[in-house]
């Protein structure tokens, strides 16, 4: 068990810089999920970390010891693949006691080791007699963790290790990664471009985009207070809805293309007064104007109607310049195509961003 | 398939039982041909059906095979049999370890000039044994290798279809396995003894089964090489028990070395059967 410290890591492909600069500090024993679309960075990150990429420039600490030069073997860590990366040629057993085996551990103390792990993850004496490729997706995926389990490493390194799975088992799998996470203590790394798993997992949530941290805290400061509109849009399903709108020349209100005007959350705003902004709004944040708890918005125009069961989505045109704007409503929602629906969303639900920069707007301190 | 026409069910197994009687029947002559006394075998026409000398023709095709000539002795297809096996085996092995570990080195290693070392061994796949004979011929005559089992292996050792080969097989196994190999802490050696070499088994069983028979086969440089007797390969022996000039060639120990020659290589062939087709085809991974 360890902390993990990023001071300013750079990775450089010929003249492409893929990762610039990125510092944090990982808690002992803390859960950090690196999430980001494809292409941003966050596994050649993880793979920095792990030993199996050169680092070009800052460092990297596990356990307060620079670990750029070294193997990784050395750097007391285990990964977990995406691909799982089994043996196929060996039994489950010998693949999760092979690495034990090369540090030259005592027979009877590898045996003692994998059958913990083999424990802990109910994987049955049968099982590990049999090869990789007679195993299921769900089974293969825990024996990659058992055979990260068993080195009893400081750092678990996790590389979008459930993208394989169905969503059923992914679900199940994501579940027992966060138990296992729990009850063991040891710190964990987990890159994912989902963004679900990113929330139920993290302790803390690092939002990367071409190689720069967007933001990174707790999942729900990252949901409640997304520090760009890429976090705004990245975090929360459906994705949030973006209207180009401006701040109204008093500084208390947001004025929408339509016309309409929303009051904007308490603060001052004057500073921002009459400058364009895009706001956003989360779906499930507009309710039906009827219940009249907020202010209404405007009036959608309904042409796609989605039944989930215990929610309904609802899309549309919205405002003069018929922006496309999300509801998600709770319940079961009647709604045809070309219905114009009344809605309403309280003002500290919305988010307002720099369209230039895409930061976040806050009022004067 | 889709189609089920009686008649072209027969007219597939027509072409299916032709076709396995023209490969099959000159093997079935041989045969035939090595059972019987020379005296039958000149008739016109021959005989079809096997004879009762079997026992004799290759009991003497194994013993004295060449018979004694100007100032040689007897000497039995048995020794050539030996002869062949051991260059055959010895040309496949020594195939086989050098282009493994040579493609491992290519695939896995990060050197100067790499890939002129891959493309150096490529293009001598272009390059046929015949081209290179007679320097090769200077060489191992040089170092005094003529009538030995190393002149008759050695030159014949290095192979770039191998090396070609087996870097395809390396380039094929993930990434992440050896990346799970390093953070396991394989060394090199122990990633080529412990993943790389037990993922190829397959491939090294076809690749064997191909070289073995290639070795068992080579007519031009052992011929080139051996001039003693007792260091002749089997074919070699067909060869020379044929070149009798005026004289009768012994038909029936011919046939019945020839016979013999074949039998090798089937053995191989079927015991290896298995493991040459998962070889070819890569289904282990």
């Amino acid at each position: 068990m360890a902390e993990v410290n990023l001071r300013e890591v750079v990775k450089d492909y010929g003249d492409l810089r893929v990762i610039h600069g990125v510092s944090c500090d990982i808690r002992d024993g803390e859960f950090l999920v690196i999430v980001g679309p494809s292409g941003c960075g966050k596994s050649t990150l993880l793979r920095m970390i792990a030993g199996l990429e050169q680092i070009t420039g800052g460092e990297i600490a596990i356990g307060g010891r620079v670990v750029n030069e070294l193997e990784p073997a050395a750097r007391d860590i285990a990964m977990v693949f995406q691909n799982y990366a089994l043996y196929p040629h060996m039994s489950v057993y010998d693949n999760m006691a092979y690495g034990l085996r090369i540090r030259g551990l005592p027979k009877a103390e590898i045996d003692t080791r994998v059958r913990r792990a083999a424990g802990i993850l109910e994987l049955g004496e049968e099982l590990l007699r049999r090869k990789p490729r007679q195993l299921s997706g769900g089974q293969r995926q825990r024996v990659a963790m058992g055979r990260a389990i068993v080195r009893d490493p400081a750092v678990f390194l996790f590389d979008e290790p459930l993208s394989n799975l169905d969503a059923k088992l992914r679900v199940q799998m994501r579940l027992e990664i966060k138990k296992l996470q729990q009850n063991l203590g040891v710190t964990s790394i987990y890159v994912t471009h989902d963004q679900v798993e990113a929330m139920t997992l993290g302790h803390r949530l690092m939002v990367l985009n071409g190689g720069v941290v967007e933001q990174l805290g707790p999942p729900i400061a990252l949901y409640e207070r997304p520090a760009t509109r890429f976090v705004a849009g990245f975090i929360g399903s459906p994705a949030m809805n973006f209207l180009t709108a401006r701040i109204g020349a008093d500084g208390t209100t947001v004025d929408l293309p339509g016309g309409d005007r929303l009051p904007l959350p308490d603060g001052d705003f004057a500073a921002h007064a009459g400058r364009p902004v895009t706001l956003g709004i989360r779906p499930e944040h507009l309710e039906p104007a009827a219940e009249g708890i907020g202010v209404a918005v405007a009036h959608l125009t309904v042409v796609v109607t989605e039944q989930l069961g215990a929610d309904t989505l609802i899309h549309g045109h919205f405002g003069n310049d018929r922006s496309d704007l999300t509801v998600r409503l709770h319940g079961t929602v009647h709604a045809a195509a070309g219905d114009v629906l009344p809605l309403s969303v309280r003002p500290e639900h919305l988010h307002l961003f720099d369209p230039d920069s895409g930061r976040r707007l806050d009022p004067a301190a | 398939m889709v189609e089920n026409r009686p008649w072209l069910t027969w007219l597939t197994h027509a072409v299916l039982v032709i076709g396995v009687l023209v490969v099959a029947f000159p093997i079935y002559v041989t045969f035939v041909a090595s059972t019987h006394a020379l005296f039958d075998l000149v008739q016109v026409p021959m005989p079809l059906w096997p004879g009762d000398k079997f026992v004799d023709n290759y009991l003497q095709a194994l013993t004295a095979g060449l018979g004694e000539g100007s100032g040689t002795q007897a000497i039995g297809a048995a020794r050539m049999l030996f002869n062949s096996l051991v260059m055959a085996l010895g040309i496949a092995v020594g195939k086989i370890a050098i282009s493994i570990i040579a493609a491992f080195a290519i695939v896995y290693f990060r050197f100067p000039f790499r890939m002129t070392a891959f493309w150096l061994i490529f293009i001598t796949l272009m390059l046929p044994v015949e081209v290179r004979i007679l320097p090769t011929y200077k060489v191992v005559a040089d170092l005094g290798l003529l009538d030995t089992y190393a002149g008759l292996i050695v030159p014949l050792i290095a192979s770039a279809t191998a090396t070609f080969m087996f870097r395809q097989v390396f380039l094929a196994i993930p990434d992440e396995l050896t990346e799970a190999a390093r953070i396991d802490g394989a060394g090199p050696m122990r990633f080529f003894f412990d993943i790389v070499l037990p993922l190829s088994r397959t491939n090294i069983a076809a690749l064997f089964v191909i070289l073995f028979i290639y070795g068992w086969n080579q007519y031009l440089w052992p011929l080139i090489i051996t001039t003693d007797q007792s260091m002749l390969t089997i074919i070699i022996a067909i060869q020379r028990m044929l070149a009798v000039g005026d004289d009768q060639a012994e038909w029936q120990i011919v046939m019945a070395t020839a016979m013999l020659a074949m039998l090798p290589p089937v053995v191989v062939v079927v015991t290896m059967q298995r493991l040459f087709v998962k070889g070819l085809t890569g289904t282990e991974k």
